[in-house]
């Protein structure tokens, strides 16, 4: 019975007295959630709170017309930045696209994909217009001279870096996408990556409204 | 002795509570906020450095990234140019590392990496740990 002296049972008292106090930090510091315990957004995509409204802008199409973003007011846009010679991001973005509107079948009247160049050097509407429909006949490219494009990108907050490799260059650019919904807001962005499933998942949403 | 005994029990206690007990939490956004007056304060060459260029999120815990600008201008922040008073919020459903181009950060490029959902116990202890030092420091 020596061992249970003042001095044990007051260590005995302190170590139980840590057990809940390590455990209430614990949880205390899981400032996360577990699944379930709040309501996942509606979209796949990002969501801006409040939208805005897309910025206006006057390009070239690659339709041959004047691109404008305000025209597209009705539709639901997907809006992508990039260009013609990109071996990476832009096919596979504009691949997805394709199958997303395929799969939303007769509703995909109601969606319109625009793709604005980053290289205006290479990419004229001609190149534009040939390249989009190896994708989709649907899809508008849209050009301009480089002070027009670099004020479209400010305005998007999209990035371009033109990186040379020997004579050749390539750029390095903001590869996600944005869906501007029938009003003509900014409703949400897409990060690269994303299946056309919840591109499909989104645009109805956007779509049903 | 038998101090020593209760204080293994405790510990092994605390541990397989770590490793056991699901980890419930009351969000899984991961909040981070341009302060009023940050633009002013670049403006007058002071350093202010808001989102970090590596994010680490976890799948079902915390796999929401949420960016609020409370300052009176646009600000690049992340991914995405912000409006002021605008929030964007990006949910994340599969692990993986990302990369966005951010003009923000001086290497331009920002990662956010998001981790598998931590399923088994070792992988909720060290969760619970990483979430007590990060919380800590």
């Amino acid at each position: 019975m020596s061992a249970w002296g003042p001095r044990t049972v007051a260590r005995m008292c302190l170590a139980l007295a840590c057990v809940p106090l390590v455990a209430t930090t614990l949880v205390a510091t899981a400032p996360g959630a577990s699944a379930g315990a709040s309501e996942m957004p509606a979209l796949k995509a990002g969501v801006f709170d409040p939208p805005r409204q897309a910025p206006e802008f006057t390009l070239q199409g690659s339709n041959g017309a004047e691109l404008k973003m305000s025209a597209f007011r009705g539709k639901v846009v997907l809006l992508a930045f990039g260009f013609t010679s990109c071996t990476e991001v832009c096919p596979t973005t504009l691949a997805v696209f394709a199958d997303a509107r395929r799969k939303l079948g007769p509703a995909a009247s109601g969606v319109q994909v625009v793709y604005i160049t980053v290289d205006p050097e290479r990419d004229g509407p001609e190149r534009m217009k040939k390249y989009l429909a190896g994708f989709d006949k649907s899809f508008i490219g849209g050009t301009g001279s480089p002070a027009q494009l670099a004020a479209v990108r400010k305005d998007y907050g999209i990035s371009a870096e033109k990186k040379m490799y020997g004579r050749d260059y390539t750029y390095v650019h903001s590869s996600f996408v944005y869906l501007i919904d029938r009003r003509g807001r900014i409703r949400a962005l897409m990060p690269y990556g994303h299946s056309p499933d919840d591109y499909v998942h989104d645009l109805k949403i956007l779509l049903g409204e | 002795m038998r101090a020593g005994l209760v204080l293994a029990i405790v510990g092994v206690g605390v541990l397989a509570w770590a490793g056991f007990a699901p980890i419930h939490t009351a969000s899984r956004d991961q909040i981070f906020e341009i302060p009023k007056g940050t633009w002013a304060s670049r403006m007058a060459g002071k350093k202010v450095a808001i989102l970090p260029d590596h994010i680490r999120l976890t799948l079902g815990v915390r796999d929401i990234l949420v960016l609020k600008n409370h300052d009176d201008v646009p600000q690049i922040f992340g991914p995405t140019l912000m409006m002021p008073g605008q929030n964007f919020r990006l949910p994340f459903e599969r692990a993986a590392e990302y990369q966005f181009a951010c003009t923000a950060h001086a290497s331009g490029q920002m990662t956010i990496v998001v981790e598998p959902n931590p399923e088994t116990p070792w992988a909720r202890i060290r969760w619970r740990v990483r979430e007590l030092l990060d919380t800590l420091s």
